[in-house]
């Protein structure tokens, strides 16, 4: 009875929004140069969606608490400062905990920065929606990018490194496919994933 | 130091492509190939951008940011710098040179999230290059991405007219296949230069 009630309320349409009817990167196209670049590992591709998580939540919290107070004339760039300066916290919170992952990720970190989902949420959504609504919905794209970051990871290191986590998952007979390890391979296993979810959604391109 | 200058600007072109070895600047890539008179003018704009941020945040970095100290606020620094350029440029095209303006007016304000610009002025700061190799690198990235989206987009633009395309992967799915097979042939460039 209760998740009846639940599935009319106005947050559950805010998590299905994102999680998977729009889902930022399938269905929109958008955050994709980190999702390519850091998808090779799935430490990376963790590493990397927590931090876009915690950016996104943050800057929708600032932004959905200020929306009335900042000047619509200045807001882009107004954001783009907020989110900067919790991309800082994010790399020096890397560097002085997981060094290594930080090494890997490189300048792909400040990137963060320009992830344009965490700009479209903030522009589309969290500008003019409560607080509440605004966590919800930046905490489901975030979802929704980290998923799709990590099963990606799983397919390329699986197959280009015959390992998961760093630890050996494919027998002592495996070759592995070295270009799932490199830039190529990000983009078959992307391309594969957009085709069978599109077909699966029964989507029209435009 | 010519031969080194060449040396970077052939690497940031052919074996360090900005978009098909780093995977930079994908957002417009994907939803801007779709023809080649769009990703062309993204493209020159891109060049114009990238180059005149690299001039410009070199000497914030590293005349002061460091004598300062204060190299831990470098990305605000740097997207501030990017986000103004843009604006800068946009203003100055539609004072003096209304033709360009409607010609890549449109791409302009798009550059400020084109994840590469930023990219560039980060790779400045880790690889820790002087200034003339900052700004051949720059120059050299943003030519090999337009190199990048121009072979892309015209691909595509051909196999719209003659390719069967399935349903589920037109559009953007294409898209990354293509680019898929551009990147796979520049590795035959590896060892051609390096950085």
């Amino acid at each position: 009875m209760a998740i009846t009630n639940f599935k009319e309320t106005q947050s559950f349409e805010t998590i299905m929004n994102g999680l998977w009817r729009d889902h930022p990167i399938f269905s929109m196209v958008l955050g994709i140069c980190s999702a390519l670049a850091v998808s090779n590992k799935l430490e990376n591709a963790i590493a990397m969606g927590a931090g876009v998580i915690f950016v996104m939540v943050s800057t929708a919290t600032l932004i959905s608490l200020l929306r009335s107070l900042i000047p619509r004339r200045v807001r882009m760039i107004t954001y783009m400062v907020m989110i900067a300066s919790f991309v800082i916290i994010v790399d020096l919170f890397l560097q002085a905990f997981f060094p290594n992952i930080s090494t890997a990720l490189g300048p792909y970190v400040g990137l963060i920065i320009t992830n344009c989902i965490i700009m479209g949420r903030a522009e589309a959504f969290s500008s003019h929606n409560g607080l509440g609504q605004s966590i919800l919905d930046a905490l489901s794209n975030g979802i929704a990018y980290t998923y799709t970051l990590a099963s990606v990871a799983i397919i390329r290191e699986v197959l280009g490194f015959g390992t998961l986590l760093g630890y050996k998952v494919t027998p002592e007979s495996w070759t592995n496919w070295v270009v799932m390890a490199m830039a190529p391979g990000a983009f078959f296993v992307v391309a594969v994933i957009i085709w069978i979810s599109r077909t699966a959604a029964g989507m029209e391109s435009e | 130091m010519l031969a080194s200058l060449l040396m970077v600007f052939i690497a940031a072109i052919l074996t360090h492509n900005i978009a098909l070895t780093y995977l930079l600047g994908m957002c417009p890539f994907i939803s801007l190939s779709k023809s080649l008179r769009t990703a062309s003018g993204m493209g020159v704009a891109v060049v114009f951008v990238v180059t005149l941020t690299a001039v410009i945040n070199w000497p914030i970095y590293n005349l002061i940011l460091v004598p300062t100290g204060t190299e831990l606020i470098y990305y605000i620094v740097f997207i501030i710098v990017i986000a103004a350029t843009v604006q800068l440029v946009e203003m100055l095209m539609e004072r003096f040179f209304p033709v360009l303006q409607v010609a890549f007016g449109i791409f302009l304000p798009l550059i400020t999230v084109n994840c590469m610009v930023l990219a560039v002025s980060l790779f400045l700061v880790i690889r820790d290059y002087s200034y003339l190799t900052s700004i051949v690198f720059a120059f050299g990235s943003a030519v090999g991405w337009i190199v990048a989206i121009v072979i892309v987009a015209a691909i595509n633009e051909k196999l719209k007219l003659i390719g069967d395309i399935p349903a589920g992967m037109k559009g953007p799915g294409i898209i990354f296949v293509i680019t898929g097979t551009l990147a796979l042939a520049f590795l035959g460039f590896t060892g051609v230069a390096n950085i």
